[in-house]
């Protein structure tokens, strides 16, 4: 079969705690929602590591492309002011 | 029969459902449609196999003579054996395993719930482990039921087949012979013609959100209870028990 009989893709976010960040694992492919969510736990979760999992369709995602680096994150590195270290703090400040 | 005797026999009977269900499973590791696919069969497989691990050691404490999990799993004979014949099947083909692990999950998330009341604190304890795990099973086969039925015309006629084949095989779930009639008496394990009801209704309520129809009752199944199998058993043991009967208490 020359045409992709792949499912569908999915990015899998996952908490390893309540209150903690959602962090990314890797893709699984499913039909739906619900195949999307039982594929994460079963790739990602076997050993007890998450609490909570989220899915997102890959094709939602919009990501920054890396020929836009430049424009993107160069700026921030050559003025060291953006920096907090740039400044000194001022001797007997208590509450910064 | 003691009542010591008719729990080992009974405990053997829910060991080696798990067992043979899980080898089952596990057979369709690196065969399955996709990767994903392919994790969780073999991941319900692990949890079966953890299963008949406790059961088949606490049977072998019941019992008395010091035979292991290990022992009590690869050192008895087919008509040793007493799980239901519709785990002992081939896979056939995905529709005929969804089937019946929708079957099978249906039946034990009614059984498991109802042995977490048991008066064997030991069953207890393993049936609420159990039921977790048993819930998950049921999720899957439940929802790739309704994906296969509603899927193509081929999936569609496929899980439709595979529902009608193993039909025959469903009633020997709920079969009860005198283990069972002496530890219903004492508290010990369910009734099971009770359960028969929630598990119709289930069955029912999927089959329907799967746009299936019915299968047609007829000739049912038996055998199990006594030690009596299908020729697909056998074969399954030989490879199953291959090690431990070529190298007796091989370790690893």
């Amino acid at each position: 079969m020359a045409h992709n009989n792949q499912l569908d893709s999915w990015e899998v976010f996952m908490q390893a705690r309540p209150g903690a960040n959602y962090i990314h694992q890797g893709s699984v492919h499913a039909s739906d929602r619900k195949m999307a969510l039982q594929n994460a736990r079963d790739t990602y979760s076997r050993r007890g590591e998450g609490t909570s999992i989220w899915v997102v369709p890959t094709n939602e995602i919009a990501a920054s492309n890396p020929d836009d680096s430049d424009m993107f994150f160069d700026p921030a590195n050559d003025k060291i002011y953006r920096l907090p270290t740039f400044y000194t703090m001022p001797e007997g400040a208590k509450q910064i | 029969m003691t009542q010591q005797e008719a729990l080992f026999k009974y405990i053997l009977r829910l060991g080696d459902n798990a067992l043979i269900h899980s080898h089952r499973l596990s057979e369709w590791c690196s065969n399955a449609p996709f990767l994903e696919e392919d994790l969780a069969l073999t991941n319900l497989a692990l949890d079966m196999i953890g299963r008949a691990q406790a059961l088949l050691q606490y049977a072998g404490n019941v019992e008395g003579k010091g035979r292991t999990e290990d022992t009590l799993a690869y050192r008895r004979s087919e008509r040793q054996y007493y799980n239901n014949l519709l785990v002992e099947l081939p896979n056939t083909d995905f529709a005929y395993t969804i089937a019946r692990l929708l079957f099978i999950s249906a039946f034990e998330k009614e059984y498991y719930a109802a042995l977490q009341k048991s008066a064997d604190s030991t069953l207890a304890a393993i049936a609420a482990k159990t039921l977790k795990e048993i819930k998950y099973h049921f999720a899957h086969a439940h929802d790739w039921t309704i994906r296969l039925g509603m899927g193509t015309e081929e999936s569609h006629q496929r899980i439709q087949n595979a529902v009608n084949d193993w039909w025959m095989y469903t009633s020997e779930l709920f079969e009860m012979d005198e283990t069972d009639d002496q530890l219903v008496k004492d508290g010990m394990v369910p009734d099971l013609k009770a359960l028969y009801p929630a598990w119709l209704q289930t069955i029912t309520d999927t089959l329907k959100a799967a746009s299936l129809n019915m299968p047609v009752t007829g000739y049912m199944q038996t055998g199990s209870r006594k030690g009596i199998h299908t020729e697909h058993l056998g074969h399954l043991l030989s490879e199953m028990q291959y090690l431990q009967r070529a190298y007796p208490d091989a370790e690893w």
